[in-house]
């Protein structure tokens, strides 16, 4: 019995250490395989790694090009020509389908109060003592504010601009392609390069480009400061930009290049997204205004004020306009300091208006070197729409859009004029920009993307509605010498 | 952007508003965008603060009593239908307009709803009366089609 008992034990233990040390030989064996695979996956990374660093970062970073983005762009045109083709013939099959328009909802008039309100007392007898009320003046009111409802200047502007023709992006509308077969076909496509080929392309793009930024800053200041220093800082700043440019297949044109802000001077240019920093620092080298700011944020901040001199306010200092001018005084007073780049608009405009500069930038002083930035639509919607995306979103749309194409055109610098003060200096450079870029000019808040309109506007329309009831005789009395 | 509103309004929907208001396929969509585009709280209906928020209708000197005219008896909120309702008062009058259905009763547009529309600006307590010799001598000699009309794009 015993003997029975203790082979059987002896089995069991046997067949126990058998299953252990075949799981011992599995588990190894899964572990090469698994390292074999980790391997090939390493391999290919370093393959990766290097056709893009060779093929895209090192040309970019000398700004060569090897004409990729070229073809691309110009295979992309033939397409999006294609695909508007064939959505028309589709509209003219089937003609429930919504006609995307760029045209307005309704047809205004543009007179001003006096004239609209004149034309609608035609027919009322004049009052000889001059001021008038009539009942029907109400119409000119009612319709203008009806016609604000169906369609106003500003509100417009917080939202993406809307296209006249399809680019194959869902984004930009969401019936077009249940047309055909074909066009459905074509932007699947589109969808798989967009986001399987293109973007880890350009994710991989960001990440080389921005951790250069870091740490070549971060070696660039520890250099003593000399001639040296400015020049690698410079170096690596561009070469850096270029880089990023590339991540969002950026195609740039620069206009009147001899415009180019110099030192000691203010840049100032339209605001759409944050992507036109990258932009303009495509061209040139120039010192960036903010706020301090935590995060990934922060720590590049932090690194790129260590090689050049780049002005960065705490959130309590921004308060005091007084503190925040002095600073950029005394930056722009040293000639050996890269200019300024400031956007007056304080916020992000969709890129079809320019909205009104605040006037703060205008106070300082100095050479005003205005620059305006017009993205083209068709390839990429390049406006931020905070309130909708936040920056992590908003750069992944950026870089899932087929690509960025800008043009950008370097205005003459303008000073200000005697007898002219900020806020007409600030107004005659936002024409100048709105003039060049084919942009509306409004002299609306961009701050009204968040606020209220100011009280003090009503009462401006009120004063002028009632100086043609009260009279002209009346107002000059009261205007008197006060 | 525009047209990824128009995916909520239904078919039936849209006839109907046709029927009633005499506003095209067209212009009903792009309403229903710029509709949709005004309703931050994404819920379907319009609140004052909404229209408040269109900075060139706050500081109309009627900006306010043009937001009332929007808004029944009573309520806070007006859905599209309302919307396009009060909207549609200001469609130009169309002389070969033949009426399809002789019961449908008057078109919105007629000149006495405009003209009633301009009224309920005046009739703050809605009691239906202002003087009136006043309202007489605006309807004689004002070309109220024109003056309370706005051009639609189709």
């Amino acid at each position: 019995m015993e003997k029975i008992n203790s082979f059987l034990s002896f089995k069991k233990s046997t067949e126990c250490l058998c299953a252990r040390v075949e799981c011992k030989i599995l588990r190894s064996h899964l572990l090469r395989e698994m390292e074999g695979a980790w391997e090939i996956a390493f391999v290919l990374f370093q393959v990766w790694l290097s056709i893009v660093v060779g093929l895209i970062v090192l040309p970019a970073m000398f700004g060569v090009s090897l004409g990729f983005t070229d073809i691309y762009i110009k295979v992309l045109v033939k397409t999006l020509e294609w695909a508007t083709l064939r959505i028309q013939r589709g509209q003219k099959e089937q003609p429930t389908l919504p006609s995307q328009s760029a045209n307005g909802i309704i047809e205004k008039d543009d007179g001003s109060m006096e004239e609209e309100i004149g034309e609608l007392r035609r027919s009322h007898p004049k009052n000889l003592a001059g001021g008038d009320f009539t009942m029907c003046d109400a119409f000119y009111f009612c319709k203008k504010g009806i016609e604000n409802i169906v369609e106003d200047q500003v509100t417009q502007r917080f939202t993406s601009e809307e296209l006249a023709s399809w680019n194959l992006l869902t984004r930009t509308n969401n019936n077009f392609r249940y047309i055909s077969v074909r066009l459905t076909i074509i932007w699947g496509l589109g969808v798989f390069i967009r986001y399987c080929i293109l973007l880890p392309l350009r994710i991989t793009l960001a990440v080389i480009g921005l951790s250069w930024l870091v740490i070549g800053t971060t070696l660039v200041g520890l250099l003593p400061s000399c001639n040296a220093k400015n020049w690698l800082s410079d170096l690596v700043h561009i070469t850096c930009y270029r880089i990023c440019a590339r991540g969002l297949s950026a195609t740039i044109r620069y206009h009147n290049k001899e415009n180019r802000p110099k030192k000691g001077g203010i840049c100032v240019a339209n605001h759409t997204s944050p992507i036109d920093i990258v932009i303009l620092a495509n061209d040139g080298c120039y010192a960036m205004v903010g706020q301090v700011h935590g995060g990934l944020m922060g720590v590049i901040q932090r690194s790129i004020v260590r090689s050049c001199p780049h002005v960065w306010f705490e959130r309590s200092e921004m308060k005091d306009r007084h503190a925040v001018a002095k600073r950029l005084k005394d930056h722009i007073a040293d000639k050996t300091k890269l200019p300024i780049l400031i956007f007056p608009e304080g916020t992000c405009i969709n890129n079809t208006s320019v909205m009104m500069f605040k006037k703060g930038s205008f106070e300082i002083g100095g050479t005003i070197y205005p620059v305006a930035i017009k993205y083209d639509p068709q390839f990429g919607d390049a406006f931020w729409n905070s309130a909708k995306y936040n920056m992590v979103s908003y750069l992944l749309r950026m870089m899932t859009s087929w690509a960025i194409v800008c043009n950008v055109w370097y205005l003459p610098p303008m000073t200000r004029q005697d007898g002219e003060d900020a806020v007409q200096f600030a107004n005659r450079v936002k024409s100048a920009i709105a003039h060049q870029g084919g942009l509306v000019d409004l002299s609306w808040d961009g701050g009204l993307k968040r606020e209220k309109v100011k009280e003090s506007f009503k009462e401006e329309q009120q004063k002028m509605y009632s100086s043609m009831i009260v009279g002209s005789d009346f107002h000059e009395a009261s205007v008197g010498p006060a | 952007m525009g047209s990824r509103a128009s995916s909520l309004l239904r078919e039936e929907d849209i006839e109907e508003i046709k029927k009633q208001t005499g506003f095209s396929h067209s212009q009903i969509t792009r309403l229903y965008s710029r509709f949709h585009s005004l309703d931050k709280g994404e819920n379907g209906a319009l609140s004052r603060e909404d229209f408040q928020r269109i900075p060139e209708l706050a500081i109309n000197p009627l900006g306010d009593r043009i937001i009332n005219a929007f808004f029944p008896e009573g309520e806070d909120q007006v859905n599209f239908r309302g919307f396009m309702r009060t909207l549609a008062h200001f469609r130009p009058v169309e002389d070969n307009e033949k009426n399809k259905d002789p019961t449908s009763g008057e078109p919105l547009n007629s000149r006495t709803n405009k003209l009633f529309f301009a009224f309920q600006l005046y009739d703050l307590d809605r009691d239906d009366k202002i003087s009136r010799d006043e309202l007489l001598q605006v309807l004689e000699k004002v070309d109220v089609e024109q003056k309370m009309s706005i051009r639609f794009l189709h």
